[in-house]
């Protein structure tokens, strides 16, 4: 925990202790530890490891003394602080002075103070955690002391041993030299590190392995060489040399790494190799990013703006003051001063003087504290993110982090967004579902019928819930104390009656305790290859009795037992027992209460508990009796029980069915029985515990796993020890893994290789041909590809599975090369790789597996409701193209109404084309879809089946219809589309259609694609993703979000929002974001606005003073203005107005728009509200000017009224501009309003004879007498605000945008606008964006008129209307690219079309401008999507054909829509 | 029981407050028609109403107000202006039709006179003016270049003090041809905190000895101690003209009390009548093209006459008004049949 907040100063400290390390690594290239037990009495120098960096952490910055220097130097950076410090500074220079020159210093003093103070704060809080890890135990050997002692963290050296029990925290990175374990293993947990909540096994140093005594670290005299400290956590190299001269290589595998846990193994003992700063845990902890937000440049922009605002007025003064001057000649008058000297100053001098003198009175224009106002909004703003409830995730007990600080308006103005698939969009919880060995398919229909039970619960468990515990919370603000009770109820209820809570309550615990959920582990196998598993298994046995020969067995039942083998030992699957738990397995019992009836569900879905769980009837009674208490259960009782019934019958099914062929004769030992407990699998990844759980349910079960071998325990059979030759893990690049295994029956080494299907299909041995068996191997491969489309349509990932039989000869050569790389202290990575290129080639087929990945919830929704904002949604995604594409489609990203352009090409000449035609094809759908009357009529059919029934305008449907195109593009074509001469074309047709599907992309590919979209579209970009191949393009785009889920940090640690869930993007998206970025907007541009009105009193004021500089406004309240009395009320607004509240932005996510076009904020906002802050100035400096007009009135009693009144206009101003007021914006005026006259007053009281040249002493109290005073204070502010207020009033009443719109749905009370909401979305559609441009329907019109309607038409409407226009570009994106493509279009196109449209509708003449392609243009019979594929391929790889899941139909159809 | 325990187990669940959640109770004021409407009505007509009441106000003070630069040659003050004697007299006649209702305010006026002048305003010593007699001998640099004079500090110092007005006037009331002073009330005319608080002159009697070894300001004809030979307690910094002068116009014309007529026969005010005014013309004003004028006035309860006031109220209520009427007729007609 503590952990987490060292955060800023690091980045500074490693990079200086990275110059440190380079001035050493001059003298060696690797560090060399010795054990400090043989140094103990050497002193200082003498002992090499004092030179390297102790385990005393310090995060902080500064130091006591060094505090202030550096804390200036550091805020002297920002360049407005600087301007700043030049402006106080030009006060002392008594030429040009305008003010107390102390008093001048203030503001500049207040900011960088108040920097200060925060800057203390963050440190303090940083040196109270280091303190804290400083000051943590350790058992560290002392030689005096012959023994361990306990020592600080910090007082931990390298070379120090270093005794570590169960469940201890490492203080330092260590190099394991023993372990209890009697496998001489070491189990850790890196969760802090990596967020992997699997365990890791660590290896004692091979040299120390066979060590039977306890370690004595006085024994040790060997010394380590290994590399010098980095951040890369999974490397670390070197060796050990021992005192005979013995070398032996450590790897990852022996080092622990601090801040990882001990566990499962009761005492490990090890020296220290890294300390401190250096070890690999704290070099990668990096600070929180830094990144500038589009509205802050925008802003910056304007600030340039007003600094040439203030050289102009400056420049003006200057003028008008030399041409005063000039007047006068040489004639002075008495009023006239001279120089100090006495001599006449030239006009010319004074001039220049002036100039500098006005911009020290003008500097309010730039304004001094928007910069730290906009810092303090966000961080209140990330405290409400923070805070927000809904985005808190309770299985995980987590909630959202904002890790960026200052991006948090980015949030509202995204428009693309990117997505990763797995484990973004899936909960990446791998299920098994089918398997196909052999060339034979098992469809596991008993399993599938399982996972359905548990999906079904699921939804109806949410449908108790939405009845029982959401109405009350969404309704009671003040009883949350009842809505909480409520809601604990029915959690408890739903717990109990679900077995899906269960899971959902397990996987709670696996994020603490990495195992898996029922769902995952139970797996209902299929009756027909358990029948072969156990027929190969008894005739093994029998073989092995009778010692035939391995390879007698039937080669279908060989492959049928090699998948089992290979799925069961071809992972890193550990394997851990609740017979010696973990810490957290006993706090898991601890923490959840031991309801009775959780028990009996565990019972009734584990099957191995089966004995035990025979009393279903007592439990479900039980259940029903519990649901009485709570009251909110009471609406759906019916539903409650008959979920009820409906486990007890799936259940007792499911289980007999599961069970029933289990043959009873097998011996209680070979089986887990219930005594026993069963065995937990920790996999790296979900999908290998996945096939291991798979295996373990046709009793292939893993038992142990061991460095150097695997246990598999199998019916018949028993035990079986596979030895462990090598493991070649898995990486991204190879995208499979092998073992080589010695196997324990054949005696023959066998490599197993799993992996993604495109790989190890090009790897798989080509089959004989002639020969019999040759061509069964070409049928098992032909129809192992069959089932790998089919699974892929079915969404599931595909894994194949392969082995390949080495011979004796084959392993050495191998085996010789292989040793080579792994002892290899450089590029060993590489060489490893190369070695395992060579082995895994001519491979056998076993079979494939097909695993799903399930959707996460509210997926569908989420991407829905972020569509309707108007958000491109791209998925890119490392999966295959079909398991994408179905994914895609059951998260609703693909709609089946979709026409789908599918690219697939193996050379840049063929992607060209393909885009080429593409782009034809779009161009003329758009030319004449829009316009034909027949094309109206087949998408009003279309249409009575959309979400939306009956969409008013047929041309709207008509209009979107053009958008709804999908495009899937894989990884090769997305290569060559990335090409410089390609990206423009592919961006032109990616923008036309609606979503883009990217499969089989790398995570390079990915951030290119981000980088793409980005640059050449000027867009806000925002990826998602998980996993470390992510990282790169959250990385680059402008927001980046990780969600933290199950496949470790990386992708958190790189991202500036980190989300427990998808769905949480739509809330932090639709309402956190907007109400951010309208929040922050509105305050830059009131900022803008209040300075210039308020500086633009003192430039009228010029005019009546010789433009001498002389201000009525008096210097104390010209200072101060910014910073105290109108400060308050902007930073509450800009914390917590809301101009539409978070229901309806959530349910019209249209209102997001306006973020995406920035419509609180464009540039020309900034001149109309400079034009505003004019004219009110203007009104208020007029106003008391004609009032005192030729009056004996001095200046201060004149110009303390001016200052009330702009302040109070100003007030009003932010008043009119504040759409919610709650307690706190009437608070904060009042108290603004009630320190500038309290301030006013004790100012004026205080002095008479201080604060020269103003000496204001009285004047308020006298004002405060005059009641002219009030009658300015009322006329003034109102007449000022009157255009404001009537623009506003016209607007929202007559003219209102959607986001007013939606405020006054807020006003109706909530059930008429839940009704409004619901019922009437067409009607709120056709409210929000009206004035659709209403095509006529039926006449004939030709082609190209309607299509200049079409591109006019939309151009003309406001932007505001634009609402529901599909995605936004920047400029109305639907007239633009219209335009473009029209202007592009060639007239001879569109001549050919127009006959072809109007004349003959089924005539398909049209097409010749896409005949060069082979176009399959199918409609779908009936719900199947319209689908348009392209395949150009100059050869065409495989002979089995890719089939797209939806383009099955009748060519006539398809005619008649591509002709319409 | 088992909400105690899930409390433990839920760490990081955000507080459910009204606050946190952002759901603190709130009104949105809704710029809707049916309130916009009459709420525009309502104030214009409150508007209306104070400016007309400010108008008839301001209608009823009198004022007179007499030029006498003497820039034109009929002007009776034309040959103050070409000679420079220091000792110019000239009279200006005027008649009054009706009763000037007393108290009448008598000001002297100047134009173009920028008295806001930002080195003008800063060339005083608040020190020397609190009666600080140490600061007699060293004024403060702002001063300069009327800080000291032939190598003799000046008091008071500075360009404020230097340009004072040194015009004098008296007023006469012909009648019968035979001339009447009416009596001028000095005193009281400049801020009570001006004469008691913020000015003070040092403890020295006499008064004179405080101001050895000082020059008095160049343009002065007397030292600041003999302003008002027939008023000791009206000398020094407490002078009346003196304060009057130093608080400092806002604006280039402005007008400041030299004298109010509150005395004898003149208490109600100034009868009809011919009256003729007497002026010692010294401040020159014609180099800066200046001009110098007298103003007669009565005052109301909201000052001097100003009609901009009433007519501000007026005209901004009319607008509120009228806007209303415009947006009701926008309304009537734009408005969605969907509204409701």
């Amino acid at each position: 925990m503590a952990r987490e907040n060292e955060d800023a100063g690091m980045a500074e400290d490693v990079s200086k202790a990275k110059s440190q390390r380079k001035s050493k690594a001059k003298e060696t290239k690797t560090r060399t530890v010795h054990a400090n037990t043989l140094h103990d009495f050497a002193k200082g120098e003498e002992n090499p490891s004092r030179r390297y960096a102790n385990n005393r952490i310090k995060t902080t910055k500064y130091t006591v003394l060094s505090f202030l220097p550096k804390n200036l130097f550091e805020q002297f950076h920002r360049l407005a602080n600087v301007y700043f410090v030049f402006i106080a500074l030009l006060n002392f220079v008594p030429v040009v002075n305008t003010f107390l020159p102390e008093l001048a210093l203030a503001p500049v003093l207040f900011i960088l103070s108040v920097t200060a103070i925060k800057d203390i704060w963050e440190d303090y809080r940083r040196h109270r955690s280091d303190m804290e890890i400083n000051h943590m135990d350790c058992l560290v050997y002392s030689r005096a002391e012959k023994g361990y002692v306990e020592k600080y963290w910090k007082e931990v050296r390298v070379g120090d041993f270093i005794r570590l029990r169960c469940n201890e925290i490492l203080p330092a990175d260590v190099l394991l030299l023993s372990s209890s374990d009697p496998d001489r293993l070491c189990h850790i947990e890196t969760a802090t590190l990596d967020g992997e909540t699997n365990l890791k096994q660590r290896q004692v140093v091979r040299s120390f392995f066979d060590l039977d005594c306890d370690f004595d670290p006085l024994k040790y005299n060997s010394v380590i060489e290994c590399e010098k400290p980095n951040n890369d956590l999974n490397r670390f190299r070197g060796y050990i040399i021992h005192q005979s001269g013995k070398k032996d290589a450590l790897y990852k595998e022996n080092l622990l790494l601090r801040g990882c846990t001990i566990r499962n193994t009761e005492e490990a003992v090890g020296i220290v190799i890294y300390a401190g700063h250096e070890t690999k845990a704290m070099l990668n902890n990096n600070g929180p990013r830094y990144k500038r937000s589009k509205l802050e440049r925008q802003m910056n922009v304007d600030v340039f703006w007003c600094v040439i605002i203030l050289l102009v007025m400056c420049l003006f003064a200057a003028l008008g003051h030399g041409l005063w001057m000039f007047q006068y000649g040489d004639k002075r008058p008495v009023f006239d001063v001279l120089s100090p000297e006495g001599t006449n100053l030239s006009p010319i001098m004074s001039a220049i003087y002036l100039f500098l003198t006005m911009i020290i009175v003008f500097q309010v224009l730039i304004p001094i504290s928007l910069f730290v106002s906009i810092e303090i909004v966000k961080i209140c703003q990330v405290y409400f993110i923070h805070q927000d409830a809904d985005l808190y995730d309770e299985e995980t007990d987590s909630h959202l982090q904002c890790r960026a600080l200052n991006i948090t308006e980015d949030l509202g103005q995204m428009q693309y967004i990117f997505s990763d698939k797995t484990g973004t969009l899936t909960e990446n919880k791998m299920v098994f579902r089918r398997c196909t060995v052999a060339g034979v398919e098992y469809s596991h229909d008993a399993n599938a019928k399982r996972i359905a039970m548990y999906q079904e619960m699921d939804s109806e468990e949410e449908e108790c819930i939405s009845h029982g515990g959401t109405l009350p919370r969404r309704d009671s603000v003040g009883s949350h104390q009842s809505a909480r009770v409520l809601r604990s109820h029915s959690t408890k209820s739903h717990r109990r009656t679900g077995s899906r809570a269960e899971a959902k309550r397990a996987s709670i615990l696996s994020k603490h305790t990495a195992f898996s959920s029922p769902m995952e582990k139970d797996i209902t196998p299929d009756p027909q290859l358990l029948d072969k598993v156990n027929d190969c298994s008894s005739q093994l046995d029998f073989m092995r009795l009778h010692s035939q020969p391995m390879s007698q067995l039937p080669s279908d039942l060989s492959d049928v037992f090699d998948f089992f083998i290979a799925l069961t030992i071809c992972n890193t699957v550990v394997v851990s027992s609740p017979n010696q738990p973990r810490q957290k397995v006993r706090m898991r019992f601890e923490l959840k209460s031991p309801v009775k009836t959780i028990e009996d569900f565990i019972k009734r879905f584990t099957p191995s508990r089966l004995t035990s769980g025979s009393n279903n009837s007592s439990s479900s009674s039980l259940n029903r009796s519990s649901n009485k208490g709570g009251s909110s259960m009471q609406s759906c009782p019916s539903a409650e029980s008959t979920l009820t019934k409906l486990n007890e019958e799936q259940s007792s099914s499911v289980m007999e069915h599961a069970f029933s062929p289990a043959p009873p004769s097998y011996d209680g030992k070979a089986f887990c029985t219930p005594d026993e407990g069963e065995l937990r699998y920790e996999a790296e990844s979900p999908d290998e515990a996945a096939l291991v759980y798979a295996a373990r349910a046709y009793k292939c079960s893993l038992v142990g796993r061991l460095p150097d071998q695997v246990t598999v325990e199998l019916p018949h059979l028993g035990k079986l020890n596979f030895e462990l030759l090598h493991t070649l893990g898995f990486d991204s690049t190879r995208k499979r893994m092998s073992v080589v295994v010695r196997h324990p029956l054949t005696d023959q080494i066998t490599v197993y290789t799993k992996g993604a299907d495109s790989v190890i299909m090009e790897l798989i041995r080509p089959p004989i041909t002639g020969n019999s068996k040759g061509r069964r191997q070409k049928k098992i491969l032909c129809r192992t590809q069959n089932y790998l489309n089919l699974y892929a349509a079915d969404g599931l990932r595909t894994l194949c599975i392969a082995k390949k039989v080495l011979s004796k000869d084959e392993y050495a050569r191998w085996l010789q090369h292989h040793l080579q790389a792994e002892t290899a202290i450089q590029r060993r990575e590489e060489l490893l790789f190369e070695s395992a290129l060579r082995l895994e080639t001519n491979l056998q087929l076993l079979g494939a597996t097909g695993i799903e990945d399930r959707l996460q919830d509210g997926v569908p929704e989420t991407i829905a409701s972020l569509r309707k904002a108007g958000l491109q949604i791209w998925v890119l995604t490392g999966d295959k193209q079909e398991t994408a594409v179905n994914i895609a489609y059951a998260c609703k990203l693909l709609d089946p109404e979709e026409e789908l352009l599918t690219l697939n090409a193996d050379s840049q000449e063929a992607c060209k084309l393909l885009l080429e035609e593409s782009l034809h094809y779009i161009q003329a759908k758009f030319l004449c879809s829009s316009g034909d009357a027949s094309a109206k009529d087949f998408h009003a059919n279309v249409s009575s089946f959309e979400i939306y029934p009956s969409s008013p305008l047929s041309s709207h449907a008509a209009s979107d219809s053009v958008h709804r195109l999908g495009l899937v593009i894989d990884g090769r074509t997305l290569a060559y589309a990335l090409d410089a001469s390609l990206e423009d074309t592919f961006l032109t047709v990616a923008r036309s259609c609606r979503s883009v599907l990217c499969c089989r992309s790398t995570p390079l590919q990915k951030s290119m694609v981000v980088k793409l979209v980005r640059n050449k579209l000027k867009v806000m970009t925002l990826a998602i993703g998980d996993g470390a191949n992510d990282v790169s393009m959250i990385q680059v785009a402008d927001v980046g979000v990780g969600i933290s889920g199950q496949e470790g940090m990386q992708a958190v640690m790189a991202s500036d929002f980190a989300l427990p869930r998808f769905r949480y993007l739509q809330k932090l998206l639709l309402v956190h974001g907007h109400w951010c970025y309208s929040r922050l907007a509105n305050m830059i541009l009131y900022f803008f606005y209040k300075n210039a009105m308020f500086v633009a009193l003192i430039f009228w004021y010029q005019f009546y003073c010789g433009f001498s500089g002389s201000a009525m406004i008096d210097q104390w309240y010209l200072i101060f203005f910014n910073l105290m009395f109108s400060s308050f009320p902007q930073l509450i607004s800009g914390t917590l107005d809301k101009d539409v509240s978070a229901e309806t932005l959530q349910q019209l996510p249209q209102l997001y728009t306006s973020g995406q076009n920035s419509e609180e904020y464009k540039p020309y906002m900034f001149w109309m509200n400079m034009i505003d802050a004019f004219y009110q100035s203007l009104v208020c400096f007029f106003i008391p000017y004609f009032a005192y007009t030729d009056s004996d009135v001095d200046l201060f009693t004149w110009g303390t009224p001016i200052t009330t009144i702009a302040l109070l206009t100003i007030l009003l101003h932010l008043g009119i501009e504040t759409k919610t007021w709650t307690w706190m914006n009437c608070l904060s005026i009042a108290f603004s309003v009630a320190l500038f006259f309290t301030v006013a007053l004790c100012y004026n009281a205080s002095c008479p004879t201080c604060y020269p040249p103003s000496n204001p002493y009285w004047t308020i109290q006298r004002l405060l007498q005059d009641p002219v005073f009030y009658l300015l204070c009322t006329i003034a502010p109102v007449a000022a605000l009157l255009p404001r207020y009537f623009y506003r009033a016209c607007h929202s009443t007559l003219f209102p945008n959607p986001v007013q719109v939606g405020r006054q749905l807020d006003k109706l009370p909530a059930d008429t606008r839940r009704n409004i909401l619901s019922l009437s979305r067409v009607k709120m559609g056709s409210w929000l964006s009206p004035r659709q441009p209403s095509l006529p329907v039926g006449k004939p019109q030709n082609c190209t008129q309607k299509d200049q309607r079409g591109t006019e038409a939309p151009a003309k409407r406001a932007g505001a209307e634009s609402v529901q226009q599909g995605p936004a570009h920047p400029p109305d994106p639907h007239s633009s690219s219209l335009k473009e493509l029209g202007a592009k279009n060639d007239p001879l196109l569109s001549e050919e079309l127009q006959p072809a449209s109007t004349k003959d509708p089924s005539d398909p003449s049209w097409v010749p401008s896409t005949q060069m392609d082979r176009v399959q243009l199918n409609l779908p019979p009936s719900r199947a999507p319209p689908c348009v594929t392209y395949v150009r391929s100059s050869e065409t790889a495989l002979s089995c054909e890719q089939t797209p899941p939806c383009s099955r139909g009748t060519t006539a159809e398809a005619e008649l829509y591509t002709a319409v | 029981m088992t909400t105690m325990k899930e409390e433990g187990n839920y760490a990081n669940r955000p507080s459910n407050t009204a606050f946190t959640q952002q759901r603190l109770p709130a009104w949105q004021p809704m710029l809707s028609a049916g309130v916009v409407i009459p709420g525009f009505l309502l104030i214009g007509l409150a508007f209306i109403g104070i400016g007309v009441g400010l108008l008839i106000t301001s209608r009823s003070i009198q004022v007179l107000e007499l030029d006498y630069t003497g820039t034109e040659t009929s002007s009776p003050c034309y040959q103050c202006t070409m000679s420079n004697q220091s000792n110019c007299v000239c009279k200006l006649s005027f008649s009054i039709g009706t009763l000037f209702k007393g108290p009448v305010f008598f000001y002297y006026g100047l134009t173009n006179y920028f008295q806001n002048q930002r080195k003008y305003g800063v060339s005083k010593d608040f020190n020397q003016l609190i009666g600080d007699v140490s600061y007699f001998k060293s004024p403060s640099s702002d001063c300069q270049p009327y800080q000291r004079v032939n190598g003799k500090p000046i008091v008071p110092c500075g360009a404020i003090a230097n340009s004072m007005f040194n015009d004098t006037f008296k007023l006469y009331q012909i009648i019968n041809g035979k001339e009447e002073l009416v009596p001028f009330d000095g005193k009281g005319i400049a801020w009570w905190t001006d004469y008691n608080i913020k000015y003070r002159n040092p403890d020295y009697t006499p008064l004179k000895n405080a101001f050895n070894d000082t020059e008095k300001p160049v343009f002065w004809t007397k030292p600041a101690y003999e302003l008002d030979t027939s008023d000791a307690s009206n000398n020094g910094f407490i002078n009346q003209d003196f304060l009057v002068w130093m608080r400092r116009a806002a604006l280039p014309n402005f007008r400041k009390l030299y004298r109010r007529i509150t005395e004898g026969n003149y208490k109600d005010g100034l009868p009809a009548g011919n009256y003729s005014l007497e002026i010692s013309y010294n401040y020159p004003v014609i180099s800066f093209e200046g001009t110098k004028k007298v103003t007669f006035s009565n005052v109301s309860w909201m000052g001097g006459q100003n009609e901009f006031l009433g007519i501000a109220y007026l005209v901004i209520g009319s607008m509120c008004v009228v806007m209303s009427v415009v947006m009701l007729i926008v309304y009537a007609k734009f408005r969605f049949p969907e509204e409701d």
